[in-house]
């Protein structure tokens, strides 16, 4: 078959009718850019909602669980051995929050190449006394440089400096907490432990997360002042930290560092499964909107082509009449078509980046997320990917339906029709 | 090889539509390479149905057709294009021209389906048979620059640009006023005196058919 040919008549007919062959590119162009910038834009809110969550939470966490021992003394007696043993009552064993030689695990996963960095952490229930008033809440004794590389906790403090938690007896209290107990950055808090002790610390700093559930309860202190307020030794550690390069190697990862450090270990996956619901029915929703604006510009694209065919009986019974077989009209049809998808679809894909490029200098500040500043925009490749060939597949078949009917043309009616 | 260009045996049409009819009712006939002829008849006597019998454009008939002596019933599109393509040019009443393409491209485009001749010889043969046909100055316009006798004649450039077998023609002169008619009949005789170009020409001008070396007579689906 001759293709250079069969695109030059193709050609010639969209020249022919330029109006209407730039109607259905608009069409097509209008539903690619729309498609990019709503996909866009539905992940990059996909991403920050995953990053608040993300950028709080550990890969992988190392800590101590409770609960009772795997091995209870009845399974060790020989004598019992091929017994089935039902024990009633059991409870959870008291082997402290501590991770056991902490200090050693650290420098050990700080050389697996498949870790980022590690980051210690206590967590333990504090009370913070206000007058007579105690309101619970949380302190988490962290080590302010790790902690701060791996989750860039100063993105969250509103007032103050990280840093200044290097300090002895400082503490950086959440947002929440500092309007109930009405104290500014310089006040002096007072905090009973779990143990009973008594503590006054300084308040160097205020941290905003935007969950108002973490903000009413949490503050932050170095490990030293925490483990001072536990009257704990300096390798007294809680919660062993780890970001990996390969995130979504975490839930391996941590049953392999169950085993090897004999610790409880939960992985990101399992601790917000409900955050990959979210994203997953978000992604879903996006992709059928934009789907559904691709196939009403395919429509188009069929009821231009339909009428085109319409008007051009004339031509398609002479080409027939002089040895074009059905064969090629078909295909001359469908490579118009496809050039209208074709060029629908790269200008719609220019038209989607500048889109989204506008979506992406959008002003947005919400209290709740003092970092971000404009509406966030997710451009990734994939996107545009899928957009010029869902373009192409739309209009192929589109064409293809008014294709077939043309080739069916009878050129004898319709030079016998005049 | 016979010098039979076009052959039928029983060739029968029926209408469908609104009630079965014949059309042609076992048409035998025979055309000699180098002939010019006619075929004259009163309106719906078949006479045009034969011809898209003839042309291969319609394929729902009973008999057989040869052209070239070869069997062409039976044959799928594809191959019946390429037949076309190769051994047929046409004419019709109405000049059929792409109104996309100039004068010259509409002449070339046969030629180039066919692909025998490279794009230069192509546009050369084009040119020198616009030539014969005094249109050469007009090679660069649209259709729609052209009067009605001027069309015709581009249609006529067309039918010869790849050395057709036979030249059809469906009332090419239908449409014309008697000066026009004139010359094109001139063109056709001087294409069957020079060329040796074969000629099969549907047409209900008497006139016409009287000049022509064979007249066949149709009526009522039969020819007399």
């Amino acid at each position: 078959m001759n293709y250079k040919l069969i695109l030059n008549i193709a050609l010639h007919l969209l020249q022919a009718r330029l109006k209407q062959t730039v109607v259905a590119a608009v069409g097509v162009t209008f539903g690619i850019a729309m498609f990019i910038s709503l996909v866009s834009f539905m992940n990059g809110l996909n991403d920050l909602l995953d990053g608040l969550m993300l950028n709080r939470t550990p890969h992988v966490l190392l800590y101590n669980k409770i609960k009772p021992t795997e091995n209870q003394p009845v399974s060790l007696s020989p004598q019992y051995k091929n017994n089935t043993n039902f024990i009633n009552s059991i409870k959870p064993k008291d082997r402290g929050k501590s991770i056991y030689n902490g200090k050693n695990i650290i420098s050990i996963l700080k050389q697996d190449p498949r870790v980022i960095d590690v980051a210690p952490k206590i967590t333990t229930p504090v009370f913070f006394n206000s007058g007579t008033i105690a309101i619970s809440g949380v302190i988490n004794g962290i080590d302010v440089l790790s902690e701060e590389k791996l989750f860039k906790i100063s993105d969250y403090i509103v007032e103050g400096k990280v840093t200044d938690l290097l300090q002895n007896n400082s503490i950086i209290i959440g947002k929440g907490l500092a309007d109930k107990m009405l104290l500014t950055t310089g006040d002096i808090i007072k905090i009973t432990s779990s143990k009973g002790s008594l503590a006054s610390l300084k308040i160097v700093g205020i941290s905003q997360i935007g969950i108002s559930e973490i903000d009413d309860i949490a503050s932050y202190t170095s490990l030293a002042t925490a483990q001072k307020i536990l009257e704990e030794p300096t390798n007294y550690i809680t919660d062993i930290q780890i970001k990996l390069f390969e995130m979504t190697s975490a839930p391996i990862v941590a049953k392999e560092f169950e085993s090897k450090f004999n610790v409880d270990t939960i992985d990101y996956q399992t601790a917000n499964s409900q955050f990959e619901t979210g994203s997953t029915v978000r992604s879903i929703i996006s992709y059928s909107v934009g789907v559904v604006l691709l196939i009403v510009a395919g429509f188009g694209i069929y009821n231009i082509l339909n009428m085109m065919i319409y008007e051009k009986m004339d031509s398609i019974a002479i080409l027939k009449a002089t040895g074009f077989s059905g064969n090629d009209v078909k295909w001359i049809f469908v490579s118009l078509s496809l050039i209208i998808g074709l060029v629908g679809g790269l200008f719609g894909l220019l038209f989607g980046y500048i889109f989204s490029s506008i979506i992406d200098i959008v002003p947005f500040e919400t209290a709740a997320l003092p970092t971000i500043k404009t509406y966030p925009i997710n451009y990734d490749p994939m996107f545009y990917f899928i957009g010029i060939s869902f373009a192409l597949v739309t209009t192929t078949i589109a064409g293809l339906l008014p294709a077939l009917k043309a080739s069916k043309v009878d050129p004898v009616e319709i030079i016998r029709g005049k | 090889m016979g010098n039979k260009v076009i052959e039928t045996i029983g060739l029968s049409k029926y209408f469908f539509d609104p009630v079965k009819f014949q059309v042609l009712k076992e048409i035998n006939m025979s055309i000699d390479h180098g002939e010019f002829v006619s075929i004259v008849g009163k309106s719906g006597c078949g006479k045009s149905t034969l011809l898209y019998l003839l042309s291969t454009m319609d394929t729902d008939y009973e008999g057989q057709l040869f052209i070239h002596e070869e069997l062409i019933t039976g044959k799928e599109d594809k191959e019946l294009a390429q037949i076309r393509s190769e051994n047929i040019g046409f004419v019709f009443q109405f000049h059929y021209l792409l109104a996309e393409y100039n004068v010259l491209k509409n002449v070339m485009l046969p030629g180039m389906k066919l692909g025998k001749y490279s794009h230069q010889e192509l546009e050369h043969r084009a040119m020198e048979h616009l030539k014969t046909l005094d249109m050469e100055d007009q090679a660069l316009k649209m259709p729609n620059q052209l009067s009605g006798g001027q069309k015709q004649r581009v249609a006529i450039a067309r039918a010869l640009i790849n050395d057709p077998l036979i030249i059809m023609g469906d009332e090419p002169t239908g449409n014309l006023d008697k000066k026009n008619s004139d010359l094109v009949f001139d063109i056709f005789s001087k294409l069957t005196q020079e060329n040796k170009q074969t000629l099969l020409i549907v047409t209900h001008d008497t006139d016409f058919a009287e000049r022509t070396n064979r007249t066949i007579t149709m009526e009522d689906g039969r020819i007399i």
